[in-house]
């Protein structure tokens, strides 16, 4: 069964003066089959986390490990992460004018997969996989994120969740900016994949809402660069109730 | 408007940007446009139009020392039926119709050539294959001068590939009767020591259409300078360019489209990607809107994507408007890093780095490329921008 398993973690960023440290010491272990939710506040580093995970090339790792099955992640470029089976939904999708989401798709899954997707079946897959997520088809000759409204991005990013079928899933706020019917089509999307009982989820998240559709195993709270405490799907009420600012050593970082 | 647009701040590269809008067409000559050589004194370098060209890497066309060689350049036609093919003398009453030499190099082309070829596409012919020239360097200098005429409502595609190695000083006139459609693809695929600076003039008849592609790819220096003029009012003008410059090349496009008569059309968009140390791209566009051109209709737009630290981009376009009354006017320019954010989200589907560079370039360029509307043309142009990047990764 695949795990990741994050050791108090340090991440830092460079800053105008020199090296900033955001990430103060994660841990964390995320099981296939299992949804962690991580519920912070803004700026507590929770897609510092995300994108240090997934390699991006902004945050420098001053301590720690991250492992999958035991193989050292943070020794791994970022691609080879992904092949490893660590998958990144991004707050904030990337445009990448001239190419298209179907030929984005295909190079994708022929790298995760190791070999090309045999034409006939791959169209089927992405055609049902779009309409489960209500897709329109002319959305696979646009280019990728390019001019996409912020529930096309998510859905996209979801999509690709679908097609991947990763072990393990990083999801920075899909839940941002998606009115109620997007919120539920794209949380139902992570829900098919959850299912298949393959996939560790680690679902990041500011607000209580995409909880009702997506229940969590585990919810733990973040705070200025680790986190503050663990508990079930209950945590999460106290959260809706009571806000961060408990958790807060400067009190109303709440934003 | 000129902008320069996703450069990351605090990013390391030594690429530099210089995007101006103000100077005018007419500061950029030095002297009265003519055939005569003598009537231009020999540049600097500090003289507009030639400030960003390394002078002394011309190998002595722009200062009288080039002499011509036997073996220069071999040039080879091939054309389909209903096109004529001659070689004339200077004093052909066909040469230099389209437009006078505006510059030193270009009127010492015009003053040094012996033989002149014209190729004539007889009006209302419509050919369905292209006319194809070689231009073969063979290591030696060249001056040329080259007319293609088309009649009245003619319809041709001329694809013109330099190869080998050359130093050519060249004058290229392009002369569209009315209603005529001519597609020009010149491709400067030269081996890496050549020179080739050339004067492209096109006189658009009444009605008529005009598209230039031109593509640069090899060569030390390259300096093409393509110009239009209306010579009936309802013509049409597409210029796309497209280049690949690698360490230590200079490529310069300059363009100047005169809106000289009513009702015309032009659409200026040239691509450029960069890589490695000193190589250095030049784009300037001048698009000049005289009084009696009511109801034009241009835009012009260049990109340049830098791929990697210590190449430069110096990109000036520049629109001058003699008249309110016009359909619309606009420009754009914007040079940027390779970026690394596109980079890191196609990585992260584990798309391998060299993959994901390429199908960002290819991006980049992809939309040029489907505007020339010649298939094997655009093959081949994709086929050579995955070569270079292959090169260089
Ligand atoms: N490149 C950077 N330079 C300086 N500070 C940064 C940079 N990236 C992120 N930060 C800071 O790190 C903190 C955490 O940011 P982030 O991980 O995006 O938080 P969250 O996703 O929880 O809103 C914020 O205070 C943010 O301003
Ligand atoms: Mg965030």
């Amino acid at each position: 069964m695949a795990t990741l398993e994050i050791r108090n973690l340090h991440v830092s960023v460079e800053a105008e003066n020199g090296p900033r440290e955001i990430l103060k010491g994660v841990d964390l272990t995320i099981k296939q089959g299992e949804t962690h939710a991580v519920m912070g506040p803004n700026g507590s580093g929770k897609s510092t986390l995300a994108y240090s995970l997934a390699g991006h090339p902004k945050y420098t790792v001053t301590g720690g490990t991250v492992t999958l099955d035991g193989e050292d992640v943070l020794e791994m470029s970022v691609d080879e992460r992904a092949r490893a089976g660590v998958f990144l939904a991004m707050q904030y999708p990337v445009e990448v004018p001239g190419v298209s989401v179907s030929n984005f798709l295909r190079t994708s899954a022929t790298a995760i997969r190791g070999e090309a997707p045999k034409l006939r079946t791959w169209v089927k897959e992405v055609k049902s996989a779009m309409e489960q997520l209500q897709m329109d088809p002319a959305f696979a000759e646009r280019n990728v994120n390019e001019g996409f409204s912020g529930g096309e991005k998510k859905r996209h990013e979801i999509l690709q969740l679908e097609l991947l079928k990763p072990k393990i899933a990083i999801l920075d706020e899909t839940d941002s900016g998606l009115d109620v019917d997007a919120l539920r089509q794209v949380s139902e999307g992570v829900n098919r994949v959850r299912e298949t009982g393959e996939v560790g989820t680690l679902l990041i998240t500011h607000y209580t809402r995409i909880l009702r559709y997506i229940k969590p195993d585990f919810v733990h709270v973040f705070s200025e660069g680790r986190i503050v405490e663990s508990g079930g799907a209950e945590l999460a009420d106290k959260l809706e109730n009571e806000g961060y600012e408990a958790y807060s050593t400067k009190g109303g970082a709440s934003a | 408007m000129a902008e320069a647009q996703n450069i990351p701040a605090g990013s390391t590269t030594a690429g530099s940007i210089a995007v101006a809008a103000e100077s005018t067409v007419a500061t950029r000559m030095s002297a009265p446009p003519s055939f005569d050589v003598a009537d231009f004194p020999v540049p600097h370098g500090r003289e507009e139009e030639w400030r960003f060209t390394p002078l002394a890497r011309l190998r002595g066309l722009h200062d009288g020392t080039a002499v011509a060689s036997g073996e220069g350049v071999k040039v080879e036609v091939q054309a389909p039926e209903g096109v004529t093919v001659e070689t004339v003398g200077r004093d052909d009453e066909r040469l230099g119709k389209a437009g006078k030499p505006v510059d030193r190099v270009a009127a010492q082309a015009y003053s040094s050539f012996e033989k002149a070829s014209v190729v004539t596409v007889a009006k209302e012919a419509v050919l369905t294959e292209p006319i194809r020239i070689a231009v073969h360097g063979e290591g030696g200098v060249a001056f040329g001068h080259q007319v293609i005429e088309l009649g009245a409502f003619a319809e041709a595609v001329v694809v013109i590939d330099h190869t080998g190695d050359a130093v050519l000083a060249a004058s290229v006139d392009y002369v569209l009767g009315d209603g005529a459609k001519l597609t020009v693809v010149s491709v400067q695929d030269w081996d890496e020591k050549a020179v080739h600076v050339a004067q492209h003039n096109a006189l658009v008849g009444r009605d008529a259409s005009f598209k230039s592609v031109v593509v640069t790819f090899g060569g030390d220096v390259v300096r093409i300078h393509p110009r239009v003029e209306y010579a009936g009012p309802g013509g049409e003008a597409e210029l796309f360019g497209l280049y690949f410059t690698d360490a230590g090349q200079h490529q310069e496009h300059r363009l100047l489209v005169t809106h000289n008569l009513p009702h015309c059309k032009s659409n200026v968009a040239y691509k450029g990607a960069l890589q490695g140390q000193d190589a250095h791209a030049v784009w300037i566009g001048d698009v000049l809107i005289q009084a009696a051109a009511e109801g034009t209709d241009t835009y012009e737009l260049n990109r340049n994507l830098v791929l990697t630290d210590g190449a430069r981009v110096d990109s000036v376009p520049n629109l001058e408007i003699e008249t309110g009354e016009i359909a619309g006017a606009g420009h754009a320019s914007a040079t940027g890093r390779f970026d690394d954010e596109q980079l890191f989200y196609l990585m992260s589907r584990g798309i391998p780095q060299s993959e994901a560079r390429r199908l960002v370039v290819r991006g980049f360029f992809a939309e040029l490329v489907q505007q020339i509307g010649l298939p094997d043309v655009q093959e081949r142009l994709l086929a050579k921008i995955e070569a270079e990047l292959e090169a260089s990764v």
